[in-house]
Order: structure tokens, then sequence, then C-alpha cells
């Protein structure tokens, strides 16, 4: 319980750190510090919906899952794809816009399932092939991309469903895309959604029996095989659906995959492994920890490179003060 | 050749682990209704035997049958969906699960949680106190007393129990002997323990086990009055 209380002393602590930074840096200027801010939630949303099925696949099955950006990237492109695709122009497009995301949804499942049930269930018992795997199958992805859609990025040239991707709304006198907002409402609804999931249905219980202790889930008459390929499917296919639905805003490029993969390993280890809360919680201070750092290195020290290295520098900084991530197991 | 009077007859089982072998020839009979325990040391293959039988380190030889069926080459959850309940050494139940979720993992299709609910309360009453309360904030030997319970929401034709009364209080222990004594008026048991005091009490048969082969088997009377057997095996008096 003091554990507990000490973990949320330590994120309060960060975040608020981070608020006030972001708001002195501002000078005083709301409409900087506002939009600093929904920022830092939309990157959070994204680092989430990438971040989640990688924390569920390790929590589960101890498999890092390094093809989880790759995944993100397959979203983004068949979802831009389908939606600039000529033979569908003829589909309203406000119905063009779901099914994209419907479609790059269901491939990056599909796949994710054919990575897990082809390749990885050989290498169950030999931990280190997997990693390499997984490693190796990213690799092959963004190749496959890049073969079949070239190596030039594509930015979202044409409206969205009902006009989302352009419409804007002020915040203290500074416009703001709409859309950024709608992805920050997808990733606090797929937060509750997978919570509940995970907490109120059954399955949920197997998954969470399993992140505890696999085998015994076995011999109690589940087939943990099957609960594998299923949870490697859903995390694939929540990565995709976050890469699906963030292509508006970012287009496809074949740099989408690392640029999210790596914040999103970060969030999953200063979470705590395996740990649910922690990666939703991590996703939103690394979002936030993000934007605020890209802001002031963007205004002040005229580099990029800052924000990059952000989430690395808050999992330093975290695993220093709580060794074990925020909400991971104390190791015994 | 097969009794059909035996819910379980291990036959010559050898299992390897990595590359340890670690049975090298163990026969079991489990008749039906019968308390039957595996003795022996530390070291012996107590807990491998169980395993191999439950399928978690299946056997490279020998034949393992439940009621006509062979186990052998099968997968945990099929063994354990053919009628065979296990609680492991350690308890090994989930921590961050309350015990209603504890229980309710191992419920299976056609299974009435509810009525067997009144069955394992009756055994262990504080299960029910905490059912809303994570497993892991439940002492040892309530751990313990959940982790049989949870192996007796099906209704299985035999149960495998791993040392249960390993760190347990001596009071703790009387009401789980107590416990296993009246489930198994419902499922046969095969069980592993320690605490030859125990043992004697709750088993009618015994196979002794040593350096990884089943050595001497009967009934748990004529073991008790054999001290030379037993200080040979057991190293106790």
């Amino acid at each position: 319980m003091q554990r507990t209380r000490g973990t949320y002393m330590l994120i309060l602590t960060l975040t608020v750190g981070l608020l006030v930074f972001s708001f002195v840096t501002s000078a005083g200027d709301l409409g900087s510090f506002g939009t600093t801010l929904l920022s830092g939630l939309f990157l959070g949303a994204l680092y989430f919906l990438v971040a989640s099925g990688l924390s569920i696949i390790f929590g589960l099955m101890d498999i890092l899952n390094f093809a989880q950006g790759a995944y993100f990237m397959i979203g983004a492109y068949v979802t831009y794809s389908l939606f600039h695709m000529d033979a569908l122009k003829g589909i309203d497009v406000n119905l063009r816009f779901p099914l994209g995301v419907l479609a790059g949804t269901i491939i990056g499942g599909l796949l994710g399932a054919v990575l897990e049930r082809g390749l990885l269930r050989p290498l169950y018992a030999r931990p280190i092939f997997q990693l390499v795997l997984t490693f190796g199958v990213a690799i092959v992805f963004g190749e496959a991309l890049k073969a079949i859609w070239g190596t030039e990025g594509y930015g979202w040239s044409t409206v969205t469903s009902f006009g989302i991707h352009q419409s804007q709304f002020e915040i203290f006198g500074r416009q703001f895309g709409s859309y950024r907002l709608f992805v920050v409402a997808v990733g606090v609804a797929l937060i509750v959604l997978i919570g509940l999931l995970l907490q109120r249905t059954r399955i949920g219980i197997i998954i969470r029996a399993g992140v505890e202790d696999s085998e015994m889930v076995e011999a109690l008459g589940i087939n943990v095989r099957a609960v594998f390929t299923m949870v490697f499917t859903l995390g694939c296919a929540v990565a995709a659906f976050g890469g699906a639905i963030a292509a508006p805003f970012l287009g496809a490029n074949l740099g989408m995959g690392n640029a999210f993969l790596l914040p999103a390993i970060a969030v999953v280890v200063l979470g705590g492994l395996g740990s649910y809360m922690g990666t939703a919680i991590g996703s939103f201070m690394v979002g936030l920890a993000v934007a605020v750092i890209a802001r002031f290195a963007s205004e002040f020290l005229n580099q990029t490179v800052w924000a990059s290295i952000t989430p690395m520098l808050l999992l330093i900084l975290i695993l220093l003060l709580r060794p074990s991530g925020l909400f991971g197991k104390e190791s015994r | 050749m097969a009794d059909a009077n035996n819910v379980l007859e291990v036959q010559e089982i050898h299992t390897f682990i990595g590359q340890f072998h670690i049975l090298e020839g163990v026969t079991v009979t489990v008749p039906s209704g019968s308390i039957t325990v595996l003795l022996g040391r530390n070291g012996a293959g107590k807990t491998t035997t169980l395993k191999s039988i439950m399928g978690l380190t299946p056997p490279s030889q020998g034949s393992i049958v439940l009621e006509g069926q062979s186990l052998v080459g099968r997968r945990p959850f099929t063994i354990a969906q053919m009628g065979v309940g296990y609680v492991p050494e350690h308890r090994a139940i989930f921590r961050d699960l309350t015990v209603r979720e504890n229980l309710a993992i191992a419920q299976r299709k056609g299974d009435d949680l509810e009525r067997r609910a009144d069955f394992i309360f009756g055994l262990f009453p504080d299960l029910k106190r905490f059912y809303n309360l994570p497993g892991g904030n439940l002492s040892g030997g309530q751990q313990q007393m959940l982790a049989v319970a949870r192996a007796l929401v099906p209704e299985n034709r035999l149960l495998l129990i791993d040392e249960p009364s390993e760190g347990l209080a001596p009071v703790i222990i009387e009401s789980l002997i107590e416990a296993i004594r009246r489930l198994s008026a419902q499922t046969t048991v095969l069980l592993v323990e320690q605490n030859f005091r125990v043992a004697s009490i709750l088993a009618d048969r015994y196979v002794i086990i040593d350096d990884g082969r089943s050595v001497v088997s009967g009934q748990i009377q004529d073991l008790v009055q054999d001290e030379a057997l037993v200080q040979r095996y057991l190293g106790v008096a």
C-alpha cells in the first residue's frame, strides 16, 4: 500500500513538474501551453495504442515484440491506400475512412496471427530466438512496405469522414486540429475498453492469470496457446488500429514504425513490465514529456533531437527511482 | 493389464528435465476412492511424477492411463479437461486475482460454480469471507486452501496434491487434513507429502520413490508398522 501511494506521488510530481516547466517556458502564453498539453495527450494516446499490445504480449508470453512498430506502420499504409484508392472513390467519404481503418486493423491482426502461429510458436522454448525473430520480421515488413509503396512517404491529401480532419478549434487564441482531440478520445476509449476486457470478462481473468503463471492456467484446463494467439493477434490489431487512425495526421511513411516503437518500449518498461495500468499512465506521461521537451527544444535550443531521446531519459529517471517501473512487481 | 478399480495407472515412466534423467522407472496405481501418497526424500522425484501425470514434464517412456485413456502425449489442458485436478507445491494461486476470480478461472463449460461453491465453502469457510480479496492478501494457510478449492471447482475424477502441509502452522494442517479427508469422499486423491505424520493420517496407500524409481508400495498401515522401511527411505523413525 505504501509503495502504491509512493508511486502515485511520483507520477503526480513528475506530471506537475512537466506542466510547470511547460507553463514557465511558455512565458505565460496560455495558447502555447494549451497546445503543448493537447499535443502531449495526442502522442500519449498513440503511444498507448502501440504499447498496450506490447505490454500485454510481454506480460503473458514473455515476448518483446519488436515488430509492434511495423504493425502500426501497416495500419497506416493500408488505411491511407484504401482511402485514396481511385477504385474506391465512389464510396461515400464518410464511409471510406472507417472502412480503411477497419481493413488496416484486420490486416494487422491477421498478420499478427500468422507471425504467432507460423513463426513464434515453434520458438516458445527459445526466448532469445523469439527476440531476434520479431526484430527480423520488423525489417521484413519494412522492406515489404518499401517494395509495395516505395520509399516516399504519403501525406493525407483529401478530406476525411465528417470533415474531422480539417476542422479546428481554438484554445486560448491558438488553433488546434479537432482530429488530434478525436485521437485522444479514441485512445482514452480504448484504455477503458481494454481495461474492461481485462477486469470484467472471463478471457480477461485468464489473461491476468496467465501474466502471473501461464503453466498453472494450462493445468486448469485452459488452452494457453490459443490464448497466446488471441492476445498476440489483438495486440498487433490494436497497434495497426493506432497507425490507421494516426494516418490522417501523420500520413504513412517508413520511419513511423520506429518513431513509435522506441517510446512504446520505454512506456512498457517504465510503467512496469506487464502492468496494464502502468502502460496506460506511462503512455500519457511519455507523451506529455515529449511534447513539452519538443516545444522547449525547438523554441530555445533550436534542436529537435531532445524530443526523440526524452522517452529514454524519462525511463532512466523512473528506473533510478523505481527499479521495477511504476507498477511493476518487485523482484523477490 | 488395466484394472477397472484403478482410476490411474502409471507404468514405468521415465522423465527428463533438460538433460537430466529425473524419473528412471516410476510405477504408481491409484485405486478409485482412495488417497494414495507418494513418499520419499527431497529430490527423489515425487513432484516430477505428479507433473508427468499432468503433462507438465511429459515422460519420454512408459504409460499413464486414466480410467482406460492414455494421458501420454496429451497437453496439460486436455489432461485437466479429462478430469485431473492439480494443486502444485508452493500453491501457485494467482495473487493479483480475487478469491472469486481464482475459483472462476477453473470453471469449465457446464460447471455450476454456485453449487460447487457451497461444497467448497463447506470445506473452507474462510474463503467465503475473503471472496473479493486478492489471493496475495491471504495467509499461507488460506492460500493453500484456495489452491485446493480451485482444483475442486470442476468435478474431477482425480486430484493431484503436492505438499499441502508445506510451511503451514500445525493448527492449519489439522483443518487441511480434515478438508482433504472430506473431499476424498467425492474424488480420488494422489498426494505428495513430506510430513510422514500427515501422510499416515490421510492416506490409504503409499508408494515410496527413491532416486527417481518407485521402490515399495502397499497399505499405509503396514508402512507405519515397518520402522526399518520408514527409516531406510524416509529417514524418520
